[in-house]
């Protein structure tokens, strides 16, 4: 593609498959919330840990020290490798990726986990805030060693399907980015008011009955029309 | 094709591969036969490919791009059994990458055990310079951990099983956190892992230098000589790990700084493992064997002696061997 950069968060690969695939990489912000839940995680465990070691001694204080350890340094990369995200992550909606998509593997998460002590440099997360803010996909120095990716998971949301209406056959052809537009608006008329609706629906109409796709259409709303119409692109 | 034809021929795929998807994303046992599943996602992303190319609603794209996408996931994760992969990165991988990068992990080594040297030999020469590296409080501290008129070894004598296990968990938090923290300095082309290799040398060399002025000989020396060979090398080699990272963002060659930086991080975690291994393994033998004083001194540098020996024939057999063939 030759279309000048666009000015978004996506990043882009292909598949082996051949088709192009796209995700949607995580800003500084949702990822320090993300960091903040997991260390309030991180930080209950080991406190726990700690009350409860204090009743066992010697054997407690061990268990202390190597908790703190896990806790600093593996609990990142276990919960990665093995779940695809943090907790704290996943409660933001997020998991960590390759950068050609593919999950992480135990050494790619333990070169971005373990660089977290560059990124925290010099106080909470100074470096690693700025390689973020200064790289296009919001890398973290750890992430550009690993070659990984911070990304939004998207929801598998179930989508709506076009209302059922008598098909109104266009006169002409549509170009094909017009009447995806369309299908789009069927597909989400009926999350909007009615009002909306044919507001939205209202400048649609009158162009294509100006340019004469269309014969005028009385006796129906704007939105009704658009929905016919788009019932004629999906529909033989 | 109109985009109700196509989505009716082929929702049955869709619905079919979907199950498979919440199957394998769920922490459950799979139950069914996913032997038609490469097959299915191929399909879906042919099917992607075309609802994109013909244009047909942006929210059945979504779906199958969200398919795509779930798919790749499962298909392309990384698995094998972790037994067998850790035996062999014991056997194969670690002694090979270490040798492979001979050159960085003597550059290591040298930062380290020069600046071990000469703060040894001058703190042994001249005691007072062993203030140059830490202040009174812990000179305090070194003189009654090993002095000989105490029954102390390290700590207590008479301490229990489970003082040992507080100091194991202690030596891990503090012994790994170091290693990890001097391969993360190597992020700061390289400094960062040069400033933790010398720094360490110093003070371990001049505690060592100063306890030896003192006489304390066999309870220091009989103390450290059996975790020595794994601890020291464990640091030069995560230290090491380090350097490589520096070294692919000072000289990347004909790549990229990025492309050699992720290149050099592959084997640089190979290093840092196996140097966790052996901290790992430093910080029981340290816990459990050094404070013993039961065992006469003599015997402790025996064994210290010939773990050096073994480690070194680790990397130089298993290491070189591999290389040769």
């Amino acid at each position: 593609m030759d279309k000048p950069a666009a000015l978004d968060t996506f990043s882009h690969f292909e598949t082996p498959e051949g088709v192009v695939l796209t995700m949607s990489v995580a800003g500084p912000v949702t990822r320090a919330l993300a960091w903040l839940v997991d260390a309030v995680i991180r930080y209950s465990i080991v406190f726990a840990i700690a009350i409860v070691g204090s009743t066992l001694g010697n054997l407690g204080n061990g268990l202390l020290f190597l908790t703190i350890f896990l806790m600093e340094w593996l609990y990142p990369v276990v919960f990665e490798v093995l779940k695809g995200a943090t907790p704290g992550k996943k409660q933001l909606g997020l998991a960590v990726v390759h950068a050609d998509g593919t999950p992480l593997t135990w050494s790619s998460s333990l070169i971005r986990n373990l660089l977290r002590a560059v990124d925290f440099l010099p106080f909470l997360y100074g470096l690693g805030l700025l390689s973020m803010l200064i790289h296009p996909q919001f890398k973290r120095l750890g992430d550009m060693a690993a070659g990984t990716l911070v990304v939004h998971v998207t929801a598998n949301g179930k989508r709506r399907a076009i209302p059922k209406t008598e098909p109104l056959p266009l006169q002409m052809v549509l170009s094909a980015n017009e009447e995806r537009a369309i299908l789009d608006f069927a597909e989400r008329s009926e999350q909007l008011s009615p009002s909306r609706a044919d507001e939205l629906a209202q400048h649609v109409v009158q162009a294509l009955i100006e340019r004469g796709y269309v014969n005028s259409t009385a006796g129906e709303s704007a939105s009704q029309t658009l929905v016919r119409i788009a019932n004629s692109l999906v529909r033989s | 094709m109109k985009q109700q034809q196509f989505e009716s021929q082929y929702q049955a795929t869709w619905q079919q591969f979907e199950e498979m998807l919440d199957e394998l994303e769920s922490s459950k046992k799979i139950s069914r036969s996913m032997a038609s599943f490469p097959a299915l996602y191929r399909a879906v992303c042919s099917h992607y490919a075309i609802a994109n190319e013909r244009h047909y609603s942006s929210a059945l794209c979504g779906v199958l791009h969200s398919l795509a996408v779930r798919g790749q996931r499962q298909l392309y994760r990384h698995r094998g059994h972790w037994l067998w992969r850790f035996a062999h990165f014991l056997l194969f991988g670690f002694p090979g990458v270490v040798w492979r990068h001979r050159g960085v992990v003597l550059l290591a080594l040298g930062l380290f055990w020069l600046p071990a040297f000469a703060m040894g030999l001058a703190a042994y020469w001249f005691p007072d310079s062993i203030y140059m590296i830490t202040d009174g409080y812990n000179v305090a501290q070194f003189e009654t951990m090993y002095d000989p008129g105490n029954e102390h070894l390290g700590r207590r004598e008479n301490r229990a099983a489970e003082s040992n296990f507080a100091m194991f968990g202690y030596y891990i938090m503090n012994n790994v956190g170091i290693g990890f923290r001097t391969f993360a300095g190597g992020m700061l082309l390289g400094l960062g892992s040069i400033f933790f290799l010398v720094f360490n040398g110093l003070q371990i060399g001049g505690v060592a230098g100063y306890l030896t002025w003192r006489g304390y000989i066999e309870t220091f020396w009989g103390f450290v000589a059996g975790h020595s060979a794994f601890e020291l090398t464990a640091i030069c080699i995560c230290g090491a790990a380090g350097l490589l990272l520096g070294k692919a963002l000072w000289m990347p060659g004909r790549l990229s700084r990025m492309q050699s930086l992720r290149a050099a991080a592959k084997d640089a975690v190979q290093l840092l493992l196996g140097g966790m291994l052996l901290l790992v393994m430093a910080a029981f033998v340290e816990a459990y064997w050094s404070p013993l004083n039961s065992v006469p001194a003599f015997v402790k540098y025996v064994v210290g002696a010939s773990l050096w020996l073994l480690l070194i024939l680790y990397f130089v057999v298993a290491g070189g061997w591999r290389e040769s063939r």
